[in-house]
């Protein structure tokens, strides 16, 4: 049966649901189970924004609180994983990711393929990214590029509360070390939700809206945006496709040209900032790829290149938005090539 | 009936809040009858055809191609020749200063499916109509009680409506075991007693035709009639590959052109259709449950069970439908239709008359319905 919860309540459910099915998922990270750490706590806070609230209680053995040191326990769970279980670490925000990228990059991400197959890395570390709650430039940042760029990892941005659900399970269940992002304005979105477990997989973009004129490509909290940016010009009489890749690697490369071989014109739209990101990654395949099929130069919508501002107004200009996203969509389809 | 009348949009199934206006069929000035075709609605599960209930002149089209209408907004205005311009004028008026949109998030009037434990399952219905006898609709292989969207509302002005997923479908428990024809018919008639129903009209399409006909057969006397569409249960041939595709299938470019064998018109093939059907192969258990029913009901992509003979020995009322381009269950097996069977071959539909040509095959039910 399906019924409304949110992104939030649909990652605790996934891992709660897949705890149940496999004795070998195990949770472990700062404060996931209580924060205190002790056996009278059973109303435990569940992680800084209660995410993995309830799995303590039901799971006490399974749920761990560590050490407030990322480089250890990112390296336990890469560790745990090569020896038969299944982690899921919650790293709190991205941003912290900088004192545990040995264990991730040079490790978990290489254990399968320099060790010839013979030893898989079925981890998971969930983090919070993405600017919007007022938290300055050390916990907003969206840094999936960076995981995106190194092979062996997986990386999803879900943007829903149904694919929050299916691409966590998916996750959990994938035999590689797989990076889960979770935008943390995004938390509270209510969404049609099976109660059933169910997989999304990875390498299937959505399209969350179908349209003839231009091909938007929208990453995690962007979808929304483009969606709105969408809705806004279909009144002007644009139809906007919106495509939502759902994984950044792999990349669902096949839909991306085959819309933009049907509408002729592209915007990414990315709330990484604009060098080395994935907006520059899609308008580079594209570039490469479809160029003959091009009716218009595509268009990036970033924030700019530079810290996200502490400064609320500025944060707010900083972020794109719907405005962004339908300006960009209007200066490619008043042009075109002749 | 007074002299104004409004075409409303319609809603088509509960999930259903608006519609965008597609061709119209009919200009102003146009003559029009009770079920003439008025103007084609597209909505992001599925495209339909509202027909007008009313027969009178059309006076006004509200709305433009391309527009969205949330359900019940007012599309166009039938009245007789007589009514003056400002009378028409005035009822669009009032109409749209009184209309409120229903909310996304509220199901008041109408409630949402439910859930009733049978032999040991759960399984989801939901139900339309206060009055009347009971009919039960019965969907086919990997569909759910979404597929009747079309034939329940039309359907529930004279009867008491129940539609059902069987299980490992929709939203009732994905387990099968045994998975044979006569547990499927166990938990139909199952679902007949815990609703307190003595006796329905069973309405089934193409593997639900099987189920309803093989409950006809273990228990006759809960049976008013028998309302097959594109049913399997005919003859042994069908198309097996159909099958397989859909159990196989594990991505949208692989479902879709399975789907599109359901319609002779592959334009109703929505993308939200097909993530729909994504969606529910997708959850845990699926898979397994449908390869064990395919495995136990059409192995080796042939009908194991061939049952309209032995229903023809029942003499319950017995209607057949089948579209004369259905590609999955053949429309020639409509002459194996059990003795004394109403047929209805309707030309260029497939395999899914109720949604491609719902509005005919919802005359046709409810003209049997009314004799049976």
């Amino acid at each position: 049966m399906t019924r409304k919860i949110t992104y939030q309540q649909a990652i605790n459910e996934a891992l709660a649901q897949e705890m149940r099915r496999d004795p070998t998922v195990v949770v472990f990270g700062e404060d996931v189970a209580g924060g205190m750490g002790t056996d009278q706590e059973k109303d435990a806070w569940g992680g800084v924004l209660g995410v993995t609230k309830g799995l303590w209680p039901e799971f006490p053995d399974r749920v761990l609180d560590t050490p407030i040191s990322e480089s250890a326990y990112i390296g336990a769970a890469a560790g745990a994983a090569s020896a038969g279980l299944r982690p899921v670490a919650e790293l709190m925000f991205v941003d912290f990711m900088g004192v545990c990228f040995d264990q991730i990059f040079n490790q978990a991400a290489k254990f399968r393929y320099m060790f010839g197959g013979k030893a898989e890395t079925p981890m998971v570390i969930r983090t919070m990214y993405g600017a919007g709650i007022r938290a300055a430039s050390q916990h907003s940042q969206s840094l999936y590029p960076l995981f995106t760029h190194i092979p062996g990892l997986k990386v999803v941005l879900p943007s829903t509360p149904y694919d929050a659900k299916g691409l966590l399970i998916q996750a959990i269940r994938d035999n590689d070390p797989v990076i889960f992002f979770e935008h943390k304005v995004l938390y509270t979105m209510q969404g049609e939700v099976p109660e059933e477990a169910y997989v999304v997989p990875f390498g299937e973009a959505a399209v969350v809206r179908e349209g003839d004129d231009v091909t938007i490509v929208a990453l995690g909290r962007m979808v929304h945006m483009a969606a709105e940016a969408a809705d806004t010009l279909a009144a002007e009489g644009v139809s906007c496709e919106v495509i939502d890749p759902r994984t950044t690697s792999p990349l669902d490369e096949e839909t991306i040209l085959e819309s933009v071989e049907r509408t002729g014109r592209l915007v990414v739209v990315d709330e990484a900032g604009p060098r080395c990101g994935m907006a520059a990654d899609i308008a580079s395949l594209v570039a490469t790829r479809a160029f003959e099929f091009l009716r218009a130069p595509i268009r990036t919508v970033t924030p700019p290149h530079t810290p996200v501002p502490f400064s609320p107004v500025l944060e707010d200009v900083y972020v794109p938005d719907a405005a962004c996203v339908t300006e960009a969509v209007r200066s490619v389809t008043v042009r075109q090539f002749t | 009936m007074s002299d104004v009348q409004p075409v409303g949009m319609p809603k088509w199934g509960l999930s259903m809040t608006r519609g965008q206006v597609g061709a119209w069929i009919v200009d102003v000035g146009d003559e029009v009858s009770v079920g003439d075709d008025v103007v084609e609605i597209e909505t992001e599960k599925i495209n339909g055809v509202v027909e007008s209930a009313v027969s009178g002149v059309v006076r006004r089209r509200v709305v433009d191609t391309g527009a969205w209408v949330p359900v019940g907004g007012l599309l166009a205005v039938v009245a007789d020749p007589s009514v003056p311009e400002e009378e028409i004028d005035r009822f669009v008026e009032e109409f749209q200063a009184g209309f409120v949109p229903e909310e996304e998030d509220t199901e008041d009037g109408e409630a949402g499916p439910e859930t009733v434990e049978v032999g040991g399952r759960a399984i989801r219905y939901a139900r339309w109509g206060e009055s009347g006898d009971p009919v039960v609709l019965v969907h086919g292989f990997g569909g759910d009680l979404g597929n009747w969207l079309f034939t329940a509302p039309a359907l529930a002005e004279r009867h008491r409506v129940y539609a059902l997923d069987l299980p490992g479908h929709g939203g009732s428990a994905k387990n099968v075991e045994p998975g044979d024809l006569a547990s499927l018919a166990q938990t139909l008639l199952g679902f007949l007693a815990v609703n307190g129903i003595d006796r329905a009209h069973l309405v089934g399409h193409s593997m639900g035709g099987l189920v309803a006909m093989a409950a006809a057969l273990r228990d006759p006397r809960r049976v008013a009639s028998l309302a097959l569409i594109g049913s399997a249960g005919f003859g042994t041939e069908m198309d097996g590959a159909y099958i397989d595709g859909f159990v196989g299938a594990g991505s949208r470019r692989e479902l879709k052109p399975v789907l599109q064998r359901l319609f002779a018109d592959q334009g109703l093939v929505t993308r939200q259709l097909v993530d729909d059907v994504l969606k529910y192969k997708r959850l845990d258990g699926v898979g397994a449950s449908l390869r064990l029913l395919a495995d136990e009901l059409f192995p080796g992509g042939a009908q194991r069970h061939v049952l309209a003979g032995d229903v023809g020995a029942l003499g319950l009322p017995v209607l057949v439908v089948w579209g004369d381009r259905d590609q999955v269950v053949p429309p020639s097996h409509a002459a194996n239709a059990p003795a004394g069977a109403r047929v209805s071959v309707l030309e260029g539909a497939g395999h899914s008359p109720h949604m491609e040509r719902a509005n005919d095959v919802n005359r046709l039910l409810e003209g049997f319905l009314s004799g049976a």
